[in-house]
């Protein structure tokens, strides 16, 4: 998963084609503690990069999750509404949120990539 | 006669009726202790401690030139039994022998006298906190179950909140709930005409800076303005407020066609006969549940309610309280989704509702627990049979009834006559409500057959059958109340035994102290509550004519005056009805001055990030836009960063909001720099009050440069906790903010008439729980209530001083004092033994203690407040169980206990578990539930192990059903 890339509200975008399938990072789920509940965003919703389209809530936190960029809403990962506990045990991989059909591929190139976010995470502690 | 001079009789009688003997009750520390405790913080004196403590440049209270009071305004002290004749005599002066029949939401009711005594009455439900430590609020937390199920079950819908502030203000969150839900696409919100008018003047007040547009319709134009408009939500009113019943599904459906969501705001005892809205399909009810054994108070507290479907419970402001697990797998209630609060969404937060109204709510619940769903139907039956006879004698004397279609209200038209009915319902003892020509009158459960015969009178024919009245397509069908709780506690032994089973589950003040930081547990004296329920302040309609409720002004007017004297401001609104409301309220306040002045633009507030969250939602709730100054590391603003802010927003710049002495506990010592620089350009400063038991008799947001501040009377001025409600939340404000101030549409003493409209339902808020303050103040006087101070600041001292060396003492002034309340820090444990605050706070329990604020301000922390209340003794026994605490940390740290398994981890204990056969654990018995000698002489069972939180959040559960059916749910799930 090394080509992933990193905004600073601590999302991480995969990019399969024009397709990007986005979460949170291992950092944010650990600062928010046990996940009880996600909402999602609408499918076929436009979202701006840097958008609040999504909410994370732990017993501790509500946060707005960010789309780290431009583009359609094309799948939202349904599952995490029975298991939200997901985005805790595999926050890059089954504990997913939604993939958006990209409008502005280059707007990843704002992002961070795995070094840089490790620096901005060590840099913000 | 000849007056005696130095020490004569007169002088020695004077001495001997000791008129402040209620300060030396009121304080906790005796003379001795004082002298013992200046000693150990190391000040000759209370005011050597105060000089240090307060900074130099804002000692004194009166204001200089700003228009404002001084304490001058307070008289002098006089004892208990002076106070109480004095309130006696006030409420005297309201006329509670005249009935109300105004209805508008408003009904007398019977309080059960078992539910008087043993709940409104009664310290160990009253002198309670918000239930945040789960474990040691069972009590409370089952009787909110039982009242948010009360409320399901009426309405019809499926989650409920345990309370909001009032009926008005409950459907003013519905609005900005369904607006955010609505996410934008409509601002605009449909109103049937037929709303209460108090109702509507508050969203009116509500909608009007966060941009939405009030529309109002007439009932039968409701579902052509909703297609048309294709409103963000339609508001209606079931029944009416003059009486009227009708169907409502139609527009309901309309509304939700038009994509809009449908709020309806209903008369629970009307629900026990009616279809209920859920069953119409609607998406929010709100109410008030006054009637339900509530006493009328001249307008308040009661306990209003909202309820929601299923896919809008994540929205629901307020408290909401769940069916979660123990430790030990055991269900145990808590409160649930509390990251909604606006603790933690701050700006982006939708309401910014703290408190709720629990004691009222308890109240309500156990109403219905008394009477049960058969009693619940006999007295809305009867009311409503009431009203029909008495429809009967109105057409048998040819006046014409605007509607056939009623609950419990008559709407007369009644022409020419209407002033000759209301003039001979006077004099017969009632108040009817009058409305152009329109007579209106709301029978209730306390109307005798008596009475209702002299209505008949005075309507001119005898009682007599009618057509009209509940129409049978509406009658309910649908069962309510039928959980275990609400059949079982019919006999006043079984009841009395049910409230005092819940009532030892709790920790309130008359078990120990609850040195909740920023939350001022200070004594709730008996004097001081005595007055709440007498009938002259009890009984008394808010919409009663205002020279029928002149014992409640001149106590109003004088309070406001002493309040204006000790915050040395122009005036004083009583109105709002909790600190939250304040802020909301003073905002207004500024943002109507700024208007005024021409100057719309100003829309930018302040807020340092050390500010608790209801800062910032309040702000977004006054329409501002919220920016944030910077924080030093001691949560002091960054004055460079606020000059900074101040310049770069100069003219757009609306507020500053800042909490004196701060957050953190401490003086900041550049406040006034911080006002002035404020004001330079044009703003204005609101000071959050929360910490204003520092600063009484010593300084005064007045004489500091604040504009305008809130005051927690529930804080400072002694009105109980009430175990998470009520609450008042006046504002003083300087003389220029004065016309900006609060008023209500049908109360012109309520405020200026310049003002900006009402923020709660009531003209002057929770009138009835003011004589609490008017006692604690009349019978501290001037002198007192800076001596409270002043032991409020020793007390912190004290325990800071002591607890140095066993815990990091965070944030101290300049001068090496805290002000009224420390943090201790915590963050050191995790390391070396794994501990976290959170262990340490249930660890508390065990030792009979309710935990500090945790995590508030700073995470990982215990902010303790002991407040001047509590004797020397209490505050060792606190600090001894602290030292106590730290040595079993020490023996994790070293490894002489287990990481996982030590008393710490697994706090709270049971009785269940410390009595069981078989005990597992590497430490005694002994040391899990009597770990100092003095928990054994008078041992706090907690009734539950720790609450499993994210296990309630993820499985949210919250109503009643019996607790043993929660238990073969988690054993089925296994």
């Amino acid at each position: 998963m090394s080509d992933l890339k990193f905004s600073k509200d601590h999302e991480w975008v995969a990019m399969e084609g024009d397709v990007a399938t986005i979460g949170i990072t291992d950092h944010a789920q650990q600062a928010l503690g046990d996940v009880v509940f996600v909402e999602l965003p609408e499918l076929g919703r436009m979202v701006k990069a840097g958008e609040a389209c999504a909410v994370v809530e732990s017993v501790k936190a509500a946060s707005d999750v960010y789309a780290p960029i431009s583009g359609r809403v094309v799948e939202v990962n349904s599952a995490l509404g029975d298991n939200p506990g997901t985005i805790n045990s595999d926050p890059a991989g089954e504990g997913w949120f939604f993939k958006l059909e990209a409008t502005a591929p280059a707007e990843l190139a704002e992002l961070m990539d795995d070094s840089a976010y490790h620096r901005f995470v060590e840099e913000n502690a | 006669m000849n007056q005696p001079r130095g020490h004569g009789p007169l002088e020695t009688l004077r001495a001997l009726e000791e008129r402040d003997e209620f300060v030396r009750r009121h304080i906790g520390p005796g003379e001795a202790e004082i002298a013992e405790m200046l000693q150990v913080v190391g000040a000759e004196s209370l005011a050597a401690l105060a000089e240090r403590t307060v900074p130099a440049a804002i000692r004194g209270v009166a204001p200089e030139g700003r228009g404002g009071m001084s304490l001058d305004m307070l008289p002098p002290p006089v004892a208990e039994a002076a106070a109480l004749a004095e309130l006696s005599g006030l409420a005297a002066q309201n006329r509670a022998d005249i009935k109300s029949l105004i209805g508008m939401g408003y009904h007398g009711t019977h309080t059960p006298p078992v539910i008087l005594r043993n709940v409104l009455e009664n310290p160990g439900w009253y002198t309670a906190y918000t239930p945040y430590q789960a474990e040691i609020a069972q009590g409370r937390l089952e009787a909110l179950v039982n009242f948010q199920t009360m409320v399901v079950d009426l309405t019809g819908m499926v989650v409920a909140n345990a309370s909001l502030l009032d009926e008005a203000t409950a459907a003013a969150e519905a609005v900005t709930l369904a607006h955010s839900a609505h996410k934008g696409k409509s601002d605009t919100l449909l109103v049937a005409a037929d709303l209460h008018p108090q109702t509507l003047a508050v969203v009116r007040v509500r909608a009007e800076p966060v941009g939405i547009a009030v529309v109002v319709a007439a009932p039968a134009d409701i579902i052509a303005q909703a297609t048309a408009l294709k409103p963000f939500a339609v508001l209606l009113q079931y029944p009416g407020t003059t009486g009227e019943v009708r169907d409502l599904t139609a527009e309901i459906g309309a509304a939700q066609a038009a994509g809009a969501l449908s709020i309806v705001a209903a008369d629970p005892l009307a629900l026990v006969l009616l279809r209920s809205p859920g069953e119409m399909g609607a998406d929010v009810v709100v109410g008030s549940t006054q009637r339900f054994g509530v006493p009328l108070g001249y307008g308040g507290p009661h306990a209003g309610y909202m309820a929601v479907k299923d896919a809008l419970k994540r929205l629901l402001p307020g408290r909401l309280v769940g069916v979660s697990v123990d430790a030990a797998g055991a269900p145990a209630m808590r409160l649930s989704l509390q990251t909604r609060e606006q603790h933690i969404r701050r700006e982006k937060a939708t309401s910014n509702i703290c408190t709720a109204q629990v004691l009222l709510a308890v109240m309500a619940g156990m109403y219905a627990v008394w009477h049960g769903p058969e009693g619940l139907k006999r007295i809305a039956g009867r009311v409503q049979l009431q009203a029909q006879l008495l429809a009967g004698a109105a057409q048998k004397a040819g006046l014409a009834l605007r509607h056939g279609a009623f609950f419990d209200t008559i709407a007369i038209e009644a022409g020419p006559r209407a002033d000759a009915l209301v003039a001979a319902a006077l004099t017969r003892g009632f108040n009817l409500r009058r409305d152009g020509s329109l007579v209106s009158i709301a029978l209730d459960e306390t109307v005798t057959r008596d009475e209702l015969t002299a209505l008949a009178e005075v309507l001119g024919a005898p009682l007599a059958e009618t057509a009209g009245g509940l129409p049978a397509a509406l009658a309910r069908s649908s069962a309510f109340c039928t959980a275990e709780v609400f059949n079982t506690h019919h006999s006043e032994h079984a009841m009395l035994r049910y409230l005092k089973r819940l009532e030892d589950k709790d920790v309130a003040l008359n078990r120990s102290m609850i040195p909740l930081g920023s939350c001022t547990m200070k004594l709730n004296a008996t004097a001081e509550m005595i007055p709440v329920t007498l009938a002259g302040f009890a009984n008394i309609h808010p919409f009663a004519p205002i020279d029928q409720a002149q014992g409640y002004l001149t106590l109003i007017r004088r309070l406001e005056g002493w309040l204006a004297g000790i915050t040395g401001f122009a005036a004083v609104s009583l109105q709002p009805n909790a600190g939250s409301q304040g802020e909301y309220a003073g905002l207004l306040a500024i943002r109507a001055y700024h208007l005024a002045r021409g100057d719309a633009q100003r829309d930018v507030c302040l807020i340092p990030s050390s500010a608790h969250g209801t800062n910032p939602a309040s702000a977004a709730m006054a329409g501002m836009k919220v920016v944030v100054v910077g924080c030093d590391r001691d949560g002091n603003v960054d004055l460079a960063d606020l000059r900074a802010k101040v310049a770069q927003y100069a003219d757009k710049l609306s507020a500053l909001m800042i909490t004196y002495p701060s957050t953190h506990g401490v003086f900041e010592e550049a406040i006034r720099e911080i006002c002035a620089a404020v004001h330079d350009a044009g703003g204005q400063v609101y000071m959050d009050g929360a910490n204003m038991n520092a600063q009484v008799g010593l300084t005064s947001p007045g004489s500091i440069g604040a504009d305008v501040c809130h005051l927690n009377l529930h804080k400072t001025f002694c009105i109980p906790h009430g175990g998470g409600g009520p609450g008042v939340g006046p504002i003083g404000v300087a003389a220029h903010l004065a016309p900006h101030l609060p008023n209500h549409p049908l109360c012109a003493e309520a405020g200026p008439a310049t003002g900006y409209g009402p923020v709660s339902a009531a003209p002057f808020g929770s009138a009835a729980i003011l004589p609490i303050s008017y006692a604690y103040i009349r019978m501290m006087g001037a002198e007192g209530l800076t001596r409270a101070t002043q032991v409020a600041i020793l007390n912190a001292n004290y325990m800071a001083k002591r607890l140095t060396g066993h815990f990091p003492v965070l944030y101290k002034g300049a001068r090496g004092m805290v002000a009224h309340e420390c943090i201790l820090d915590c963050r050191g444990f995790q390391q070396g033994g794994g501990v976290m605050v959170e262990d340490i706070a249930k660890r508390l329990q065990d030792y009979g203690f309710h935990a500090p604020t945790m995590s508030w301000p700073v995470t990982g922390t215990l902010m303790v407040e002991p407040t001047e209340s509590e004797p020397k003794a209490e505050l060792d026994r606190f600090i001894d169980a602290m030292i106590a605490i730290r040595a079993e940390i020490r023996a994790v740290e070293q490894g002489v206990a287990d990481k996982a398994d030590n008393p710490l981890k697994n706090a709270p204990h049971t009785a269940a578990e410390c009595l069981a056969g078989e005990w597992t654990h590497p430490y005694s018995r002994e040391q899990a539930a009597f770990p100092l000698p003095f928990v054994k002489a008078a041992k706090y069972w907690p009734p539950v192990k720790r609450v499993d939180n994210v296990y309630g959040d993820r499985n949210l559960i919250c109503t009643c059903a019996p607790l043993e059916a929660y238990a073969q749910q988690q054993l089925a799930a296994e």
